[in-house]
């Protein structure tokens, strides 16, 4: 099995991993990283959105070996451990931008990559047709625009 | 997915040889045509040539009076190059158009085409523009590389490197999204450089890709949405599937074809 090395929330990982293995596997199960979640098999749901290289990326549509040498940011490392959350994520509990939360963790990382692409000021239109990767099955997106408007005006300041 | 080998070459004359050597390799470009098909277990390479450590397959560049852009180079970074904007903007909206942030971050031009999905925007562009292929052998025009659905004129062993767009003095895409999948239900890409008039229709055909010549003379007088009003393209050879009939994507063809002609 081929050996896979990346840094994963700040962190050095090296693994065996079956060439098989997609990034999301990887996070998940090697790592045991389950803030990053599967919603689809077809590179649609956004669900598994986490930051290669600085870059929102579909986690389920990347080989763990493609992110070889790789800087990897996930959900779980968006925030400093038992520090605040992150401004995006505390809009989201702010203004209520999720119900069951399993598209949260993707959301929140494309989000934090459209204020990267687009700055933070973000009107409504622009994160609906940012957000075109990215499906809820709960919310009907009101607040999670809402969240990521605010959000993105909060991370000015951070 | 099944199990592969995998490869990670750092030139394109390694690639090559890879694939010569064997037959049951697949390039791997952004993977987000690739990976998918795989996951669905459609396809089972016994190989990967993952490219993406290739140097100096990525770029754009304004040679003369075309516009030439690396096989590797990102959707994204075609739709918000300001090079591509300046020179050709109704590629920079074409390439905007395509999947989500995340895909455009991952998809590249030189797998797109490669790909030759019958719902893909690039393939009408490349169409629509009387685009070059250039791959590790040989250059190929664009009205000789299309072959049909997920069929194109590239040999088991050859690589696309770039890809040359001659500027258009006049140039336009419209897209009608399937709102499911975000590919094109029907999309069509119209350009006027010199006497050289274009129509290229994308998501309708059953073989993928083409022109509408009828189109194109009718445009010759005038390039301008009045020189097609009323005419229509025949359903015979389109799709017709769940999401929309033959004779429904004929309509929409000439609709959004005048709608380009309106935007160009
Ligand atoms: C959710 C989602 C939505 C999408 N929406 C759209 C859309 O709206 N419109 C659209 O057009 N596309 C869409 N796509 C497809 C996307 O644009 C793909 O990225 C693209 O079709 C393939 O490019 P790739 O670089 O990912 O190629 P890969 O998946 O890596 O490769 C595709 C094929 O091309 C071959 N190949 C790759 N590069 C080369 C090369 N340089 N030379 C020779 N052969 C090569 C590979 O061997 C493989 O067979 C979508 C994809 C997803 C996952
Ligand atoms: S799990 Fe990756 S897009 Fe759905
Ligand atoms: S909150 Fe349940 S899917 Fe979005």
């Amino acid at each position: 099995m081929p050996a896979v090395s990346m840094t994963v929330n700040g962190k050095a990982v090296t693994a065996d991993v079956d060439i098989r293995t997609l990034l999301v596997q990887f996070l998940r199960e090697n790592l045991r990283l389950t803030g990053t979640h599967v919603g689809c098999d077809t590179s649609q749901c956004g669900a598994c959105v986490v930051h290669l290289d600085g870059i929102a990326v579909k986690s389920c549509t990347t080989l763990a070996v493609q992110a070889e040498g790789c800087t990897v940011l996930t959900i779980e490392g968006l925030a400093a451990p038992n520090g605040p959350l992150h401004p995006m994520q505390e809009a989201f509990r702010e203004h209520h931008g999720l119900q069951c939360g399993f598209c949260t963790p993707g959301m929140v990382m494309t989000a934090v990559d459209m204020v990267r692409r687009k700055g933070n000021e973000l009107d409504e239109k622009t994160i609906r047709h940012e957000l075109d990767g990215n499906l809820c099955r709960c919310t009907g997106y009101h607040n999670i625009v809402k969240a990521i408007a605010a959000g993105a005006r909060a991370m000015k300041g951070a | 997915m099944y199990a592969f080998t995998y490869h990670r070459p750092t030139t394109v004359r390694q690639a090559v040889n890879l694939l010569a050597k064997n037959s049951e390799a697949k390039l791997l470009a952004g993977g987000h045509s690739l990976i998918p098909v795989m996951k669905l277990r459609l396809g089972s390479p016994g190989a990967l040539i993952d490219m993406n450590k290739i140097e100096g397959l990525s770029g754009i560049e304004l040679k003369g009076r075309s516009l030439v852009i690396g096989a590797m180079t990102r959707h994204g970074e075609v739709a918000t190059s300001q090079v591509v904007k300046e020179a050709l903007p109704a590629l920079a909206d074409l390439a905007g158009m395509i999947g989500d942030p995340a895909v455009r971050h991952r998809g590249t031009i030189g797998g797109a085409i490669a790909h030759n999905d019958p719902s893909a925007d690039y393939p009408a562009a490349v169409l629509g523009l009387g685009a070059t292929i250039i791959t590790s052998k040989r250059r190929i025009e664009a009205d000789e590389f299309f072959k049909g659905m997920f069929e194109t004129a590239l040999e088991p062993d050859e690589i696309i490197t770039k890809v040359s767009f001659p500027l258009a003095k006049k140039a336009a895409y419209q897209k009608f999204k399937q709102p499911a999948s975000g590919f094109a239900l029907v999309g069509v890409f119209v350009s006027k450089r010199g006497a050289d008039i274009r129509v290229a229709v994308t998501g309708a055909g059953a073989s993928g890709a083409f022109r509408v010549t009828a189109f194109e003379e009718a445009l010759k007088k005038r390039f301008s949405p009045k020189s097609i009003e009323g005419m229509t393209v025949p359903a015979t050879g389109l799709n017709g599937d769940i999401h929309g009939s033959a004779e429904y994507r004929a309509h929409l063809i000439a609709v959004l074809a005048r709608r380009a002609l309106a935007a160009a």
